[in-house]
């Protein structure tokens, strides 16, 4: 799956009763219950009701068996059955928060974890419930200059760069900030971020049915957008490309967007002559699910990778479109207790296996959710005394020397 | 059976909380407000009581920054009214607070008749704690608090209520209806609702407003300061990174004769 | 106007609680700086021999009745309003517990005098009576005065220590009659115990305690190993057991257990006053938090700024490692 068709205006206000109502609403009728989607799911020995059997309860009417059922929670948004479904049904995209939504509304109880995590965003603008006047902190722990746009609100800036919130709040997220700045600030990058003005792009809620978050959210980020001049949007959430991409459009916004990693590779020929230090690593490259499957973007942070002397590249057994999901996305972040009290085995787990077996001392990611999680899969298995977890970004800002 | 919750809105503290200019009050500016944690779990009880019962929920604040969204809220949670009562927040002066919702309870205005009134046991700024106590008392019902289940018999109006005591013990107490009741924990946690429900409820259903007559309340307190607080004594800290902080543990566990 | 100061005895299931004496020690630096007599004020039914230990008070005020076998808030109210009323003391400090609380709101409520909750300190200034408070989970305090006598001063445990408050001689006992027109509305019908068969974590010797900051049930194995290394048990703060992620007999603080470990190691934790409420006893307390402002860090003895997540396991093994 490359680029998603152009979105008509109508596809937000979707219903599982109005499917018919649009084109990719259609499009999940034409299903010919393959069965590819239900296969490649990383969960789908677990669910009860796999897209394959929700496109088909859902033409024999019999819907409500599948959203009183809390199987799909089971289900990460990473893409795969989008990616291989042969009739290019919006699985992940349009059918399954649809789904999703209406089964956490029948649901006994909303997950603790999860619950607090939505509220959090809603009040604080990130799930970790940190205050707003704390997300900018990080800029303090740096020496690379880092405008924010609000203190200087009329000078227009070349890019706008969107933090996001693990990215601004978790150690190890800064850890990957700190390095993006870096980086920007070596190849001289006009830029500035919002600072304490910033708020989630919210589509992980949007993807697990909290629709009227995502908008809530959206509809403030497009205000404080339409306060500044920018030329273009890059951002260092995987998830908030995809709702940049995809969803703000719908409001008007037009910016060219990147995520970091593609906006550096399409400036190698500037970037590669600073990569000056040589890192004796040999990394494998683990295609998150927003660049990868749903964008296409494999060869981007590779090329990245390949440019740092010294770096050696092993594939792991399951890359680029068939790569496993960390299990963070679509909620799947705050729901490991949820899933550890079904018995269901942590996605992050299974990959890291993979990670050891193919001989790599370095697991590159560009996804902040993957970096804690892949670490805390590390330190399961002991692999953590021979296998890091490193952002691309953090490896180019290694390779810069100082 | 009608079930009134009464939620107060305090600062959010995982804000900065600022003390004012004059070194006595907090400084309204640097306050988000929010309501009150356990008047959450009150809100929670009576809607897990209306399910159980059909009852009716009435969901009632003071009026101030914060109150629409809570009772909304509450609203798209399941309550079946919302009601504001005019005249302001009180903050610290739950006297005054308590007082306006008896007299609004009390005026006539639709609020009664009502069975059981819930709301949280405390909250962060209860100075005098008087917000159910001085409610109860002018309403003239019984008052429980510490409750972290309500068990409601409508025929006989009686409840079997159940309020916590240090060591995980509980006690059961038989309060008569109509009473209020002082919410620690209810049930289950306060349920989850999605935004878009919210913002359903804002644009559908109405906030009333009600208009008690006023009356001078005394405030028997003086504040006269505020301050954040000195720590009186504090941790020795211990740097590092978590192995080498691990190590420096081990020494003083060992020197505490621990290992 | 008896002017004296007054504290309620919190007695509950035929004992005098701890916090009993500290609010007596306290009690008794405000009668001696006023110089005027401290009085306790014991309710009960047939529970007299309970004023031997109050010695540190000039007397005890003894009500006896029956409505006063438990001493719950309504009972005691009633009890309270008329002694006050009749006596007029200069102040009553009731201790803060899960057993008293509500008793001074409704005094205030149904009397009209001045009550102060969250008190950590109480002087004498001027002549007069001052309160530090603790508000907002720990992160303001105020200095209160009533405007007017009596006031009540609902007392955090933690003002002084137990052993400040008590004395080795009894004290004089007046019994003095309360009436009950009716019953009270609000009765007791019986005490319901916490499940058996969990560790008593109150006899613990070492104990690691977890917090919100350990963000999810699974977490809890690296306290757990934690614990059965230093040969102890885990417990935690009230939010994680609302979670379910342990049981209630795992809770400590207000509304759940005091407990006086030689070790009391406290990870992710914020340490608001309803918590450390519950720990003031323990010989060491070691506390692990992100923030480094976290209000744990003031009455712990040791800290570590980090990630509870991080350090639990590092010290786990580093423990295995001394241990051989």
């Amino acid at each position: 799956m490359g680029e998603a068709a152009a979105h008509e205006p109508t596809i937000c206000e979707l219903t599982l009763d109005t499917l018919a109502s649009h084109p990719e609403g259609r499009k999940v009728f034409t299903c010919i219950q393959c069965g590819t989607c239900a296969g490649t799911c990383p969960y789908g020995d677990v669910m009860d009701y796999p897209p394959r059997r929700i496109i088909g309860m859902l033409r024999a009417g019999l819907l409500e068996k599948v959203i009183t059922s809390d199987s799909l929670l089971a289900c990460v948004a990473c893409y795969a059955c989008m990616a291989k479904c042969p009739r290019g049904i919006q699985l992940t995209e349009v059918l399954l928060p649809l789904v999703k939504e209406q089964t956490f509304l029948r649901l006994p109880e909303t997950p603790a974890e999860l619950a607090k995590a939505l509220e959090n965003t809603l009040r604080y603008g990130n799930p970790e419930g940190e205050p707003a006047r704390k997300r900018a902190a990080w800029v303090k722990t740096t020496d690379v200059p880092v405008r924010i746009l609000a203190e200087d609100p009329k000078r227009p800036v070349d890019v706008l760069w969107f933090v996001e919130c693990y990215t601004s709040y978790h150690p190890r997220g800064q850890d990957n900030t700190r390095a993006t700045a870096k980086v920007f600030h070596a190849l001289g990058v006009d830029f500035a971020i919002l600072g304490n003005e910033e708020k989630c792009a919210g589509e992980c809620a949007r993807l697990l049915g909290e629709s009227g978050l995502f908008d809530t959210l959206m509809d403030y980020n497009m205000a404080v957008f339409q306060k500044y001049t920018f030329n273009r949007l890059v951002t260092s959430g995987a998830h908030a490309y995809d709702a940049f991409k995809y969803q703000y459009p719908a409001l008007g916004y037009r910016y060219p967007t990147d995520h970091t990693a593609v906006f550096l590779a399409r400036q190698l020929d500037k970037l590669k002559p600073l990569l000056t230090r040589k890192l004796d690593y040999t990394v494998t490259y683990h295609d998150s699910c927003c660049l990868g499957r749903h964008n296409g973007f494999y060869e981007e942070p590779r090329q990245l990778l390949r440019a740092i002397p010294g770096v050696k590249v092993v594939e792991m057994t399951h890359n680029r479109i068939n790569s496993i999901c960390c299990g963070g996305g679509g909620g799947g972040m705050w729901l490991d207790t949820y899933y550890k009290a079904k018995g269901y085995e942590r996605l992050s787990e299974r990959r890291v296996k993979e990670a050891a077996a193919s001989g790599a001392n370095v697991l590159a990611v560009s996804c902040p959710y993957e970096v804690s999680r892949f670490e805390d899969a590390l330190k399961v298995f002991g692999y953590d005394k021979h296998m890091v977890v490193r952002d691309v970004v953090e490896l180019l800002a290694e390779a810069i020397a100082a | 059976m009608n079930i009134l919750v009464l939620l107060k809105m305090v600062p959010d503290v995982v804000e900065d909380i600022e003390v004012a200019a004059d070194g006595k009050s907090l400084d309204p500016d640097s306050l988000r407000l929010i309501p009150s944690e356990s008047d959450e779990h009150a809100l929670e009880e009576a809607l897990i009581l209306k399910e159980r019962h059909a009852a009716k929920v009435t969901a009632i604040a003071l009026d101030c920054e914060g109150a629409d969204d809570a009772l909304f809220t509450a609203l798209a949670k399941g309550a079946d009214r919302a009601v504001k009562i005019a005249g302001g927040a009180t903050g610290l002066a739950t006297r005054a607070g308590a007082a306006r919702v008896a007299r609004a309870l009390s005026a006539g205005q639709g609020l009664q008749p009502m069975d059981l009134v819930l709301t949280g046991t405390q909250a962060i700024d209860d100075l005098e704690g008087l917000t159910a106590p001085l409610l109860a008392h002018r309403l003239g019902w019984p008052y429980l608090g510490i409750v972290t289940q309500v068990v409601v018999d409508p025929a006989s109006a009686r409840s079997t209520v159940t309020k916590e005591y240090p060591g995980g013990c509980h006690g059961e107490f038989d309060v008569p209806l109509p009473a209020v009741l002082g919410v620690q924990a209810a049930e289950k946690p306060p349920r989850y609702v999605p935004v878009a429900k919210v913002r359903a409820a804002m644009k559908s259903l109405k906030i009333e407003t009600v208009v008690p007559p006023e009356e001078d309340e005394p405030a028997p307190l003086d504040i006269l300061q505020m301050a954040k607080p000195q720590a009186a004594g504090h941790a020795e800290m211990l740097d590092g990174a978590p192995e080498e902080v691990a190590g420096k543990l081990v020494e003083i566990l060992a020197g505490h004769g621990l290992l | 106007m008896s002017a004296s100061i007054w504290v309620l005895v919190e007695q509950w299931r035929g004992q005098v609680s701890e916090i009993t004496y500290e609010v007596l020690a306290l009690g008794r630096e405000l009668a001696d700086g006023l110089g005027v007599p401290l009085q306790a004020v014991l309710l009960g039914h047939n529970a007299k021999a309970l004023a031997d230990s109050l010695g540190k008070a000039n007397s005890v005020l003894y009500a006896d009745h029956p409505a006063l076998v438990e001493p719950t808030p309504e009972a005691c109210t009633i009890a309270l309003a008329q002694l006050l009323g009749e006596r007029q003391p200069e102040a009553l400090l009731i201790p803060l517990t899960n057993v008293t609380l509500g008793i001074g709101s409704l005094v205030s409520a149904a009397v009209g005098v001045p009550v102060i909750n969250f008190c950590k300190q109480v002087s004498v200034v001027s002549g007069g009576l001052q309160a530090q408070c603790v508000l907002y989970g720990g992160k303001i305090e105020a200095v209160v005065k009533a405007k007017q006598k009596p006031a009540l001063f609902g007392i955090w445990p933690g003002a002084r220590t137990p052993d400040q408050g008590r004395a080795t001689s009894a004290p004089q006992v007046e019994t003095v009659g309360v009436a009950f027109p009716r019953d009270p509305c609000v009765r007791l019908k019986r005490y319901v115990e916490p499940e058996a068969g969990d560790v008593d974590v109150t006899k613990q010797n070492v104990l690691v305690s977890v917090g919100r900051g350990i963000q999810s049930r699974d977490n809890l194995e690296l306290a757990e190993e934690l614990a059965e290394t230093l040969g102890g048990a885990v417990c935690g703060s009230r939010p994680v057991i609302d979670q379910g992620w342990l049981p209630l007999t795992r809770q400590i603080g207000k509304s759940g257990l005091t407990v006086k470990p030689k070790l009391y190691l406290a990870a992710g934790i914020s340490g608001a006053p309803e918590h450390v409420e519950g720990i003031k006893g323990a010989d060491l307390i070691v506390a692990i938090n992100s923030d480094p402002r976290a209000p744990i860090f003031d009455v712990a003895h040791y800290g570590v700024v980090g990630d509870a997540l991080d350090v639990l396991p590092a010290l786990t093994e580093a423990v295995r490692a001394r241990k051989g």
